[in-house]
């Protein structure tokens, strides 16, 4: 009882304002994201059970389990969810070991290293377009790119990216923009390092991998499953990349599931099919979020 | 020669710096290309070995001003992402106010749940919000866009301000209160002050969130309310090559987002993170 008491009296001790108005500033926000989250969610639902296709709306009727029977039976979609989970793999080990390495590399004073880090996390603020554009003609075009450049002056023959390796390609575009994100979270990260631990670790003999091993790393843990979760998030359903690259080709090989949903929909003209994979992409999602939101929620305090 | 353990570690200090300026500039390079690009001819652009030095040139960007309509794009951009960021705080501020200053036994529960609705998949949702903007006529309007990054990004914005507010000690509002300030006053004289500088930074975060933002944009909108966005993603397939338009195009769109992008780096780990790490 008077812990209850204490507590009440806590809460009522910072404002003047009571439980009632408090109430009515969350409502608007509570109101309209529940909205925002149940409407479309449950419309997608309800399509993914019924068929509907733009090309012949006098077709109805409820359609059982077939549109996602259709959905996953696709040629097109074990590879798409093959390449979803490459896709993410590949980026995060790239994304995380360089960010880390140059997290580690900048955390030492020298002079313009607030400059460095500005030209290191620019990337980070490219629009996803225009990142995939620079990549497609000015860097990895097979004639003019400056990586088929670089090849010849080794004496090597140019690749073509984008048909040779279209997955890899993407990875490196989404790499390229995502490797600043890693750093700049751990380098924040580092910035809270005990420093003195450092240096007595440094003066008992432990050499630098020592404690990276030891010190760094395990300083890090939280902030690196933070960035994995993050990250699978946003690269689970990647699209303008593959949109201005590849376009999915060629064939399916750099297809991911967003992109298989957003075909079935404009161009296959099937709402029902499309729903029913849109509902796939949001299960794949939670699982991740799931994840993301305990290890927020532990850090969150109320 | 025997080298000390100081000479050492200058040696590994002065090695790493080095490497760290190779990685910045070659991350850098593609952005400085772009802009390079932009100032040359077109023959220039795709000379081989590629130019570095060259007579630079303003016509692409009269070209691309006059024949494009990219003045109407780029104030498509504007608008969503100001407006939206507009939008969002009005909606979110009272909340986060409230959330901070009264928090009762389900506001942790509330704030997480906010932040899971962040991670459903556009792609999920893309079949019922492109069929009701149909229905409603709402496709190709910027009004559409303003809501729906509004929407996208409440939850970024909801925690980022609930973690400035939490910030302002409670001893100062005790203290208005006892002088008999009402609850108006209090934010409007004491905790708006206050926390002026953390709601400015949430903008500008939320600014280049929505400035970026691909799916929506690209999907929802046509020449009438297209964004600089759709705008660059309509050169993707260009009917031979165009690559100095295209850079001044894309170095117009990116340049102002960039240069918020670099104020807002600290804001960014925080609001990305949802506070997780600061």
């Amino acid at each position: 009882m008077l812990a209850v008491a204490i507590r009440a009296g806590q809460q009522g001790m910072g404002s003047s304002m009571n439980q009632t108005l408090s109430r009515w500033l969350q409502a608007p926000s509570i109101v309209l994201l529940f909205i925002w989250m149940i409407v479309p969610a449950g419309m997608t639902v309800y399509f993914s059970f019924i068929n509907y296709r733009l090309l012949s709306p006098e077709q109805g009727g409820f359609a059982g389990w077939s549109n996602y029977e259709f959905f996953y039976t696709d040629r097109d979609f074990w590879p798409a969810i093959f390449n979803t989970l490459l896709m993410v793999g590949l980026v995060l080990v790239i994304t995380i070991v360089l960010g880390l390495a140059l997290a580690v590399l900048l955390d030492r004073r020298f002079r313009g290293r607030n400059i460095a880090r500005l030209l290191l996390i620019s990337p980070f603020f490219i629009m996803p377009t225009v990142n995939a554009l620079i990549w497609k003609t000015m860097m990895m075009n097979p004639i003019y790119g400056i990586l088929s450049v670089v090849w010849r002056f080794f004496g090597a023959e140019p690749i073509d990216w984008l048909s040779q390796f279209p997955l890899l390609s993407i990875v490196i575009i989404i790499s390229w923009q995502w490797t600043p994100f890693a750093f700049l979270i751990f380098m924040t990260a580092l910035q809270s390092q005990d420093h003195e631990q450092k240096e007595a670790a440094t003066l008992d003999g432990a050499g630098f991998w020592a404690q990276l091993w030891h010190l760094t790393l395990p300083h890090l843990a939280r902030p690196i499953a933070v960035v994995v979760l993050i990250q699978s998030i946003f690269h689970l359903s990647i699209f303008a990349e593959i949109f201005v690259t590849t376009g999915g080709g060629p064939g399916n090989q750099s297809t991911n599931l967003a992109f298989l949903i957003y075909r079935q929909a404009f161009f296959g003209f099937d709402v029902g099919v499309a729903a029913a994979g849109g509902i796939i992409a949001i299960i794949l999602a939670n699982i991740v979020a799931y994840l993301l939101i305990r290890v927020i929620g532990k850090n969150l305090t109320v | 020669m025997i080298i000390t353990d100081k000479q050492k570690q200058t040696l590994t200090h002065n090695l790493a710096v080095a490497t760290a300026w190779i990685v910045a500039l070659l991350f850098f390079f593609p952005i400085f290309w772009m802009i390079l690009t932009s100032f040359k001819t077109e023959q220039q652009a795709i000379s081989i070995p590629p130019l570095l030095v060259f007579e630079p040139t303003l016509d692409n960007y009269r070209v691309v001003h006059e024949r494009s309509d990219i003045a109407g794009y780029a104030w498509n951009s504007i608008i969503t992402s100001f407006g939206g960021t507009v939008l969002a705080l009005l909606i979110s501020i009272p909340a986060a106010y409230a959330m901070a200053f009264r928090p009762g036994r389900y506001t942790k529960g509330i704030l997480l749940w906010m932040l899971s609705t962040k991670m459903m998949p556009a792609v999920g949702v893309l079949m019922p919000i492109y069929l009701l903007c149909k229905r409603f006529d709402l496709l190709d309007t910027t009004g559409v866009l303003i809501v729906i990054f509004a929407m996208m990004n409440l939850p970024i914005i909801m925690m980022m301000l609930f973690n400035f507010f939490r910030e302002i000690p409670k001893e100062i509002l005790e203290a208005s209160r006892m002088d008999g300030a009402s609850t108006l006053v209090e934010i409007t004289r004491i905790v708006m002050p206050l926390a002026w500088g953390g709601i400015a930074s949430t903008a500008l975060l939320s600014v280049v969130l929505m400035w970026n933002e691909a799916f929506w944009s690209i999907n929802l909108t046509a020449n009438n309310a297209g964004t600089l966005v759709s705008l660059v993603a309509s050169f993707s397939n260009p009917q031979g090559l165009f690559w100095a338009k295209v850079s001044a195009v894309s170095t117009l769109a990116c340049a102002p987002i960039v240069v918020f992008g670099w104020m807002t780096q600290k804001q960014l780990v925080q609001g990305l993170t949802f506070g997780a790490v600061k």
